[in-house]
């Protein structure tokens, strides 16, 4: 069946949904998914940021959709034709979501582990607003500790449910979920568990935000520090892939995580042995270095981009913009002598 | 005088037990279903009634029963959504707690009709003593032999149970009550498949609300023309309205639709006009979650006309002039009442019952409760009012379910047709801080102060 969005056409088979149509074209047409995970089964239609409009249901029946349409749970029609950015509605809909989803999550991106890996933090920079509108106190949890390998940052936590999947799909028993209701809804053990199973750490790599990070590389280091390359193990624990992707400070292995794909999602699950215990590079083979978009924030510090060396040729060089600085800082009120306004012209105070 | 369907016996003493409901013709449907008519006769006849949901929404029951999936080989069930909790709205408790085995016989003619053989009452949690009610009458109808294996020796079996749920409104929203019915957390489903397709465990089910099912038995006894006959235009049959708040005689009363508002309000039938014969300053028709209506819009549409009890009178103009009759919840207030208050009331409750899956409701009713509750008492802004606009219109049409519509759109309303009201208490937070500050000084005493400022 042929579907258009965005004004691009594109074929795709029976039970694809909008969002999956998207992916295929790529681009700036996909829409945000926060909640939708395609590896995990039942994912979806929670966040609401992936809203798209259809202007034409079908050949068959082309009558537009009232009510925006969550594109990872509704499925696509011959002939449907989907407004995805080029949507007034849907940009709206998208800053909407954006600025409910922030107004109780705490801005703390300087500490957060999973700055510079967060998908909010990528939504709000795309979809958000410079100022909020919210100036009521946000709603906090107390801290509660879950297991050995995970620690949970509720307040972080923005009810994608993802982690709940992982631990129903993934785990043989489930000891967490979500909790109360509202925006009291929370994401807890039932009740004071811990979480232990064999798969548990592939709740941090689905969970969207820093709500649940690793507890071997809390603050240990930013990501973007860091360096990613893929790397192997034979695992022998059933069901893990072995394969994963190793952040690497020197020769010192930070953290392991599934391999993920441009949507964040990772290729396969990986077991608690391979993210947790293995840190000496000789458990790993090493297949090398792993590339990033061009835009995100890993790639900042990015070793395969050839970059400008910088040359600081004295002390004095180094030197000299904190004198500029603390003149125009501290002093501001003392006037420049003639010679010295001849030198600030030139740039050297 | 309204043609009385459901609550015809209501009035007659013991009815609540099976020997005197038997007698008074009781179960009678389920003989003529069962022994004259066949499963598509009895969908037929509800279709030809134009019986239109009770809980709500109004969609036709006979083609939503037409909806499910009878080639799929699976059970089917018929799921009764007794989980009446909007503030306003009283009507099914009423029903079931002093004649449940109506409720009972409608259960089982409509099972007939679906082809289900298990079928749940699911009641809402609060309404224990109604359970107990329910539990009772259903034991009787199985021991006189309604329920259970080869019912009046024709072959069909049914059992019919009832679950209590835990105390959550978004239960009875008709996937999550079938979440919660099957164990879940109660979150509603997204849909499509809907639940004719696949609803509980997975198989296909019908979700009535009480009111529906209960008028069920009068159709098949009667022929759905002849209810079809009873009300005007789509709006067929009779409605239960429970009516609350600043009137004379508040409580449930079955109306013919068609009724007008006025006669509703004001004949010594119904209500009897406002109690302490205080102006009326606005209405809530349909429950908590439609829109309000000011004075002017509550006898007459905006064209004029006299405004009806039916669905399309009271919508008549959309939600610019208009509202819903909704689960029919009547709520009336007099000049002594805060629309803000209301509002915000409406919104704490809101707030507390979205099940907080999908993002626009679980963070949006949070917010417009907290600016309601600071515009109420006191501490609100003047760019509050468009912020409280703004933050509905982002919630209204971007949910799973209608909770978020149903938190959206008294606020939208509200801030439409009392907009001078709200700007009173972000202007004058001094005169509202007494929390009944409309009783000693109604608004319409006080109006003209906003309306100085203004100018």
């Amino acid at each position: 069946m042929k579907v258009t969005i965005d004004g691009q056409e594109i074929e795709v088979e029976a039970g694809t949904t909008i969002l999956q149509a998207a992916r295929k074209i790529g681009g700036e047409s996909v829409p945000p998914a926060m909640c939708y995970y395609s590896k995990l089964e039942g994912s979806g239609g929670k966040c609401r940021c992936c809203l798209v409009e259809v202007a034409k249901g079908s050949d068959a029946d082309p009558r537009p959709m009232p009510k925006l349409m969550a594109s990872c749970v509704t499925g696509c029609m011959d002939g449907m034709e989907i407004n995805s950015k080029s949507s007034e509605r849907v940009r709206e809909a998208r800053q909407s979501v954006t600025e409910f989803l922030l107004i109780n999550h705490p801005l703390d991106c300087p500490v957060c582990d999973q700055a510079g890996e967060c998908d909010l933090q990528d939504l709000s920079f795309e979809h958000g607003k410079s100022k909020t509108r919210f100036i009521e106190e946000k709603r906090t949890f107390e801290p509660e500790d879950i297991g050995p390998n995970i620690q949970l940052h509720m307040n972080r936590c923005i009810l994608c449910q993802r982690c709940v999947q992982v631990a129903d799909q993934l785990t043989d028993n489930r000891v967490h979920g979500v909790m109360d209701r509202g925006d009291h809804a929370n994401i807890s053990t039932c009740i004071s568990k811990a979480i232990d199973n064999e798969f548990s750490g592939n709740m941090i790599d689905v969970c969207p935000v820093g709500a649940l990070t690793d507890k071997t590389f809390r603050f240990k280091s930013r990501v973007w520090f860091n360096k990613p390359y893929n790397a192997h193990r034979e695992c022998t624990t059933p069901g893990c892939c072995g394969k994963t992707t190793v952040w690497m400070f020197g020769d010192e292995i930070q953290r392991v995580t599934g391999r993920k794909d441009v949507y964040h999602e990772v290729e396969e699950f990986i077991c608690n042995k391979c993210r947790f215990d293995h840190k000496d590079p000789a458990d790993w083979v090493i297949e090398g270095p792993r590339e990033f978009d061009k835009d995100s924030v890993i790639n900042q510090n990015n070793y395969t981009q050839k970059l400008d060396t910088v040359h600081i040729a004295t002390e004095e060089g180094i030197l000299k913009g904190r004198a500029q600085d603390r003149k125009k800082i501290s002093m501001p009120d003392i006037p420049l002598d003639k010679e010295q306004e001849e030198i600030f012209k030139q740039g050297n105070l | 005088m309204s043609k009385k369907i459901l609550l015809d016996k209501i009035n007659v003493p013991g009815i609540k037990t099976y020997e005197v409901y038997r007698k008074e013709g009781g179960y009678a449907s389920v003989e003529k279903a069962m022994k004259a008519m066949t499963p598509d006769d009895v969908v037929e006849e509800v279709k030809k009634s134009g019986l239109r949901g009770r809980g709500g929404a109004g969609f036709p029951a006979g083609l939503k029963w037409s909806f499910i999936d009878k080639k799929s080989g699976k059970p089917r069930h018929l799921v009764c959504n007794a989980d009446e909790s909007e503030p306003g709205t009283f009507k099914d408790r009423y029903l079931m707690e002093f004649i449940p085995h109506l409720l009972i016989e409608g259960m089982i003619t409509s099972s007939f009709a679906l082809g289900a053989n298990l079928s749940y009452i699911y009641i809402r949690g609060e309404y224990m003593w109604v359970y107990k009610i329910l539990e009772r009458a259903i034991a009787e109808a199985k021991a006189a032999g309604w329920l259970g294996k080869n019912i009046l020796g024709t072959g069909y079996d049914l059992e019919l149970y009832v679950h209590c749920g835990a105390g959550a409104y978004i239960c009875g929203e008709e996937t999550a009550l079938i979440e919660s019915l099957e164990g879940k957390r109660g979150n509603p489903r997204i849909k499509p498949p809907f639940p004719a397709v696949s609803g509980l465990w997975a198989n296909p089910t019908v979700v009535n609300n009480v009111e529906t099912i209960a008028s069920v038995p009068w159709i098949v006894n009667n022929s759905g023309d002849e209810y079809a006959a009873i009300g005007i235009g789509r709006s067929t049959g009779t409605k239960l309205i429970s009516a609350s708040g600043h009137v004379k005689n508040p409580g449930v009363y079955e109306i013919e639709l068609g009724l007008s508002v006025y006669e509703f309000m004001n004949s010594d039938e119904y209500l009897g006009g406002m109690s302490s014969d205080r102006p009326l300053k606005a209405l809530v028709p349909g429950g908590s979650s439609v829109p309000i209506l000011p004075a002017d819009l509550i006898y007459k549409t905006a064209n004029g006309e006299d405004r009806l009890m039916t669905y399309e009178s009271l919508s008549d103009g959309g939600f610019a002039t208009g509202s819903m009759l909704g689960s029919g919840g009547f709520i009336v207030y007099n000049d002594t009442s805060c629309i803000v208050r209301n509002t915000w009331n409406f919104s704490r409750f809101y707030h507390h019952e979205s099940c907080g899956q999908c993002t626009p409701c679980r963070e949006g009713t949070g917010w417009l409760e907290k600016v309601l509750w600071r515009i109420e008492n006191g501490q609100g802004r003047e760019e509050d009012i468009d912020l409280l606009w703004s933050i509905q219109s982002k919630i209204e049409g971007n949910t799973i379910c209608p909770l978020g519509d149903a938190a959206s759109w008294p606020v939208a309303a509200a801030i439409r047709h009392f907009r001078d009201e709200f700007e009173y208490h972000v202007r004058f937070p001094e005169k509202i801080k007494n929390r009944n500050h409309f009783v000693a000084e109604p608004f319409a005493q006080v109006k003209h102060l906003v309306t100085k400022q203004t100018v």
